[in-house]
């Protein structure tokens, strides 16, 4: 699975895209970031405010409750901002 | 990359070069005699705070799916035979155009609505998130704008499809 960070979460894990493989128990966005907080304190801080963060699973705007899946492209990123 | 076939006439661009309002406009003219509305936006970087610059980014590949995707909602909605839309992304300075929305259609209430609803859509769906660079050397990301967010929902209807 391919991870990407854009804006602020990116400056706060420190990567701007890294390939996971979360454990199979891991179904949804909503557990994908609570797996993904775990991987280290920058992963924790970007995602300690979860009312701030937006997500897109393979570039579609997706809720907490979208299933992930092996192979998909998930996004998280703040509230966009362009125009 | 590609999705659905947009519509005839759609023009997504992200790039960090300026753009050209009048050869742009130009382009959805040219050569046709059913156009009697042309409309155009252009947003511009505001030196609010002393802010130096703006310092756009954006989403790849998502980004120019999610602006075709407004602009077939537009064509669902209004008789447009045309429309172009060119976002800037990086560093951008005070005065410097961002984004260029241009619509045309054969009647101007057509142009001018679709014009106002793809940038109202553009600023609340479009994956880019813009940094301000002050002269002090502070930054800071924009946050959304619940203003930005009415603008949006004032086009919402029942078979809209959803955004954030």
């Amino acid at each position: 699975m391919r991870v990407l960070y854009f804006a602020w979460l990116r400056q706060k894990v420190g990567l701007g895209e890294e390939e996971v493989a979360p454990p199979p128990e891991v179904r949804d966005v909503a557990g994908l970031i609570a797996w993904l907080s775990g991987r280290s304190p920058g992963h924790a801080a970007a995602f300690a405010q979860p009312r701030q963060v937006r997500c897109a699973v393979n570039q579609e705007f997706a809720t907490p409750d979208a299933p992930v899946a092996r192979g998909d492209e998930v996004a998280f990123f703040p509230p966009v901002t362009g125009g | 990359m590609s999705g659905a076939q947009p519509p005839r006439g759609v023009t997504v661009r992200v790039q960090e070069a300026a753009f050209d309002l009048a050869a742009e406009g130009a382009l959805l003219t040219r050569g046709r005699e059913d156009v009697g509305g042309l409309a155009s936006f252009v947003g511009l970087c505001r030196a609010d705070d002393g802010l130096s610059a703006l310092v756009l980014e954006h989403y790849p590949g998502m980004t120019e799916r999610a602006i075709r995707r407004i602009a077939e909602e537009a064509y669902a909605r209004w008789p447009l035979t045309g429309c172009t839309v060119v976002h800037r992304v990086g560093r951008l300075e005070p005065g410097a155009p961002i984004v260029l929305v241009l619509t045309a259609s054969a009647h101007r209430a057509a142009a001018l609505e679709a014009c106002a609803f793809l940038i109202d859509w553009l600023k609340t769906r479009a994956p880019f998130w813009k940094r301000e660079e002050f002269a002090g050397g502070g930054e800071r990301w924009v946050e959304a704008k619940a203003a930005d967010d009415a603008a949006a929902a004032r086009w919402d209807r029942q078979d809209a499809g959803g955004g954030r």
